[in-house]
C-alpha cells in the first residue's frame, strides 16, 4: 500500500517535450512509473521516444490537450514540468479536465496564479462532494512510492520499499532523509514544496499516513514560514495514532529575508522555527536538531 | 519586494486610489522645491521600510518650504531603527477628520485572500488585533472573485460604517483590489486610510509588497528595486543567479535545495557553539545541478566575504550524482585558482558518493578536506573557522 500513488497509476507529463519534461520523463519511466503519454497542443499527435523500465524502445503519444490524454489513456496522475509563466494554464487545464492528482514541480510561480488555481479546484467536485483533483506542489519535488511509482523529480534509486511515510517541504532535506533511513525504507514519500499556497499540506498527508496500513511510522519534515507545521501539530494530537517525529529547518534564519523557498520567510515574530519546533514537541512528536537525529529518532520510534 | 512609502504612493494613484500629492527629495533643495510645487502646508516624511518613523522624528510638519528644508536636512542621512534615511517624501498636508485601517493580505493557511477594516487606524495593527480583536473585521475571498462591490461592502459593514459610509469606503477598497490584483502584490496596507473634513476617504499611508515571483509580467516592478539599499554581496549573487542571503557570521555555506541548505546553516550554528560561537556566514542554494561554474560563482561571492574564514560545502547528490558534484567543485577551484584562499569541507552524500569522494582525493587540492557526515562537516567547519 501507499498513499495518493501507486504502480497501478497511469500518468501523463505536461511539457513532456520540454528539456525538464523529457529529463523527467525518462527517470520516471526507469523508476517503473506507468507513463502513459504526454501533453503539449502545439505538439499533437507526435510521439516521443523513451525506454521503459525494462529498457525496452517505448513511444509515448502526445495530446493536444489533458481531457484528450484522460479520455484515450486513462491517465489519472498529471505532472507539470512547464515553465512559470504557462504554469496556471497547465493547472487550469488538468483541473477543468478533472484529473484525479496533479503535481506542479515548477518552481517561481507567481502565488496569485497558484491562489487562483487552487481555490478553482475546490469548485470542482467529484461525485463524492470533495474536490476531484489533488494537487501536489507547485515549487515541490512531487511523490514517490518507491519500488512503484515516480510522479515528480526525486531521485528514486536512493531508496526501497518500507513502513515510513514522509511529508516535507523540502527537496533535497527529503533526499537526505530518505538516503539516512534507506534500510528500513518507505511506502510513500511526498514533497509537498516551499511556496506560500500549495496544494495537499501537511495535514493531508498524514491523514493519508494515519490510513495506510503498510505505513508504520511518519516522518514531518517542516520549515520556517507560515504556521503549517503548528496546524500539523495539533492535528497529530487529535488524530494521529502512529508514531510521528519531525524536523525543522531554519533556526539561523534572520528576520524577514526569503530563504530559497518563496514561502520561507519568517515575518515579524510569526513563522519562526522555534515556534514549530515547541508546537511539534507540545503534541508529543520528538524533533531533531539535525536531520541525522531526526532519522536516530525515527529509528528508535520503530522497532520494526 | 516591500516598496517604500512614496512608492506605494504612486502606485496607488496609478490605479485609481485616491491619495494625496507627494514628491520624493534626496537633498534639502529637492524638499524645498518639492513643497513650493505641492503649496501649503506640507509633511516631510523619511522613507524607510521600517515602522515607528515618526516616534524616532522621522515626520515634521513644515508650513513654509523652508521649514520643508530645514526637516528635510534633519531628517536625510538619520538613522531609524538601523536604516539610514536616503529619501524624504514631500507630502500635501491633510485635513484629517477620522482615521481608518485597510490592508488586503495572501492568507496563507486558508489559501485565500483576506481584507482586514478597522475604523481605528493610526495604530499599530498587530496591537489591535491582539487587544481588541472585535474591532478589526477580517473577511476572506476567493482570488478568482476578488473584492467586488458586494464583498467591499460586507467588509465596510463588518467593520462597523454606517449605511451612509459604506459606498464612499466600498469603492476605495475595490481599487485597492484593483491595485493588489494588478501589481501582483502580496500585501495592500493603508494605515491610515483617512477621511478628510470634506469627507473624502484617501489613502495617506501605504505599505505594499510584491511578489518577485511575477517579474516576468510585471517589467516595472524591476525600477522600484533600491539597489543602493542591496547589500554588495546580495547584489552580485543575484547578478549570477544566484540565492544568497548574507548573515553575520564567519562560515560560508554552499549547498542544493532551500531546505538543505537552511538545515546547514542550523547544524553549523550548533556546531558552532563548541567553537567560541563561530556562526554561518549565508545562505546560498546553488541548485540541483551544481555545475564547476556555478559552484565557482558561489564560491567566489562567499569569499568576497571578509568575515568568512571557512567554508562548508554540503550537496546531496540526488539526480546529479556526487561525481559530476566532486568534479565541479575540483573545476570551480581551478577557475578561481589564486583567489580561493580559505579551507573548504567537502561533505558529499547520495547517489555514486564512493566515487566522488575518490574524486575529490585524488585531486588532492590543499583546501579542500572531505567529511563523511553533515554533522562531521559543520563541527570541522566551524572548527577552522575558529583558528
Amino acid at each position: 500500500m501507499s498513499i495518493y500513488l501507486n504502480k497501478d497509476s497511469k500518468v501523463i507529463v505536461q511539457g513532456i517535450t520540454g528539456g525538464e519534461g523529457t529529463k523527467h520523463t525518462a527517470l520516471m519511466l526507469k523508476a517503473g512509473t506507468n507513463v502513459v503519454g504526454g501533453v503539449n497542443a502545439r505538439k499533437a499527435g507526435t510521439t516521443v521516444s523513451h525506454k521503459d523500465a525494462e529498457g525496452n524502445d517505448l513511444e509515448l503519444p502526445v495530446f493536444g490537450s489533458v481531457s484528450e490524454a484522460m479520455e484515450k489513456t486513462g491517465a489519472d496522475v498529471s505532472v507539470v514540468f512547464v515553465p512559470p509563466k504557462f504554469a496556471k494554464d497547465a493547472a487550469i487545464e488538468a483541473i477543468e479536465a478533472g484529473i484525479g492528482l496533479l503535481v506542479v514541480i515548477t518552481e517561481g510561480i507567481p502565488v496569485q496564479d497558484s491562489a487562483e488555481f487552487y481555490n478553482l479546484s475546490l469548485t470542482k467536485t467529484g461525485p463524492d462532494g470533495k474536490p476531484a483533483t489533488r494537487i501536489i506542489g507547485p515549487n515541490c519535488p512531487g511523490i514517490i512510492t518507491p519500488g512503484e511509482a515516480l510522479a515528480g523529480i526525486t531521485p528514486a534509486n536512493i531508496t526501497t520499499k518500507g513502513p515510513i511515510g514522509l511529508v516535507s517541504k523540502s527537496g533535497t532535506l527529503t533526499y537526505q532523509m530518505m538516503y539516512e533511513l534507506r534500510d528500513i525504507g518507505f511506502s510513500t514519500s511526498i514533497g509537498i514544496g516551499g511556496d506560500p499556497v500549495i496544494g495537499t499540506t501537511h495535514i493531508d498527508a498524514l491523514e493519508a499516513f494515519e490510513a495506510d496500513p503498510d505505513t508504520k511510522a511518519i516522518v514531518m519534515i517542516g520549515e520556517i514560514g507560515g504556521d503549517a507545521e503548528e496546524r500539523a501539530a495539533e492535528y497529530i494530537k487529535a488524530n494521529v495514532t502512529k508514531p510521528v517525529v519531525g524536523y525543522v529547518a531554519g533556526f539561523t534564519a534572520p528576520e524577514g529575508k526569503t530563504m530559497g523557498h518563496a514561502g520561507a520567510i519568517v515575518s515579524g515574530s510569526s513563522g519562526t522555527a522555534e515556534a514549530k519546533k515547541e508546537a511539534l514537541e507540545a503534541a508529543g512528536v520528538k524533533v531533531g536538531k539535525t536531520p541525522s537525529e531526526t532519522a536516530a529518532l525515527l529509528r528508535e520510534v520503530y522497532s520494526g | 519586494m516591500d516598496l517604500y512609502e512614496y512608492q506605494a504612493r504612486d502606485l496607488f494613484e496609478a490605479h485609481g486610489v485616491p491619495v494625496l500629492a507627494g514628491i520624493v527629495a534626496q537633498t534639502p533643495e529637492e524638499a524645498k522645491a518639492a513643497a513650493e510645487q505641492i503649496g501649503g502646508v506640507v509633511v516631510v516624511k523619511a522613507q524607510v521600510k521600517v515602522g515607528g518613523r515618526g516616534k524616532a522624528g522621522g515626520v515634521k510638519l513644515a508650513k513654509t518650504p523652508e521649514e520643508a528644508y530645514e526637516h528635510a536636512q534633519a531628517i536625510l542621512g538619520m538613522d531609524i531603527k538601523g536604516h539610514t534615511v536616503h529619501r524624504v517624501m514631500i507630502a500635501q498636508g491633510a485635513d484629517i477628520a477620522e482615521e481608518y485601517y485597510f490592508s488586503i493580505l495572501l492568507d496563507r493557511a486558508e489559501r485565500n485572500y483576506l481584507a482586514m477594516c478597522s475604523k481605528e487606524g493610526g495604530v499599530e495593527i498587530e496591537q489591535l488585533a491582539v487587544e481588541s480583536p472585535e474591532k478589526l473585521a477580517k473577511v476572506n475571498f476567493d482570488p478568482n472573485e476578488g473584492i467586488t462591490e458586494a464583498k467591499a461592502a460586507e467588509i465596510a459593514e463588518k467593520a462597523g460604517f454606517s449605511s451612509e459610509e459604506v459606498p464612499a469606503l466600498a469603492e476605495v477598497f475595490q481599487q485597492l483590489w484593483t491595485a493588489f490584483s494588478s501589481e501582483d502584490a502580496t500585501l495592500v496596507e493603508v494605515n491610515p486610510l483617512v477621511k478628510t473634513g470634506e469627507g473624502r476617504i484617501i489613502a495617506l499611508d501605504g505599505k505594499v509588497t510584491l511578489d518577485e515571483n511575477a517579474a516576468f509580467r510585471q517589467p516595472g516592478h524591476a525600477e522600484l528595486v533600491d539597489e543602493s539599499a542591496e547589500d554588495p554581496l546580495e547584489a552580485k549573487a543575484k547578478a549570477n543567479d544566484l540565492n544568497y542571503v548574507k548573515l553575520d557570521g564567519q562560515v560560508g555555506i554552499i549547498g542544493n535545495g532551500a531546505g538543505l541548505v537552511m538545515s546547514t546553516l542550523d547544524v553549523v550554528a550548533y556546531a558552532g557553539e563548541a567553537h567560541n560561537g563561530v556562526k554561518p556566514a549565508n545562505f546560498l542554494d546553488i541548485g540541483g545541478g551544481a555545475s564547476a561554474e556555478v559552484m565557482a560563482n558561489g564560491l567566489d561571492v562567499i569569499l568576497g566575504d571578509d568575515q568568512v574564514k571557512s567554508v562548508f560545502v554540503n550537496v546531496f547528490g540526488g539526480i546529479t550524482s556526487c561525481d559530476a558534484v566532486a568534479n565541479g567543485i575540483v573545476k570551480a577551484l581551478e577557475i578561481l585558482g589564486d583567489t580561493a584562499t580559505k579551507p573548504l569541507v567537502v561533505r558529499l552524500d547520495g547517489n555514486n558518493v564512493e566515487e566522488g569522494r575518490r574524486i575529490l582525493a585524488e585531486a588532492n587540492h590543499p583546501l579542500v578536506i572531505t567529511a563523511d557526515t553533515m554533522d562531521g562537516g559543520a563541527d570541522k567547519a566551524a572548527e577552522l573557522a575558529n583558528k
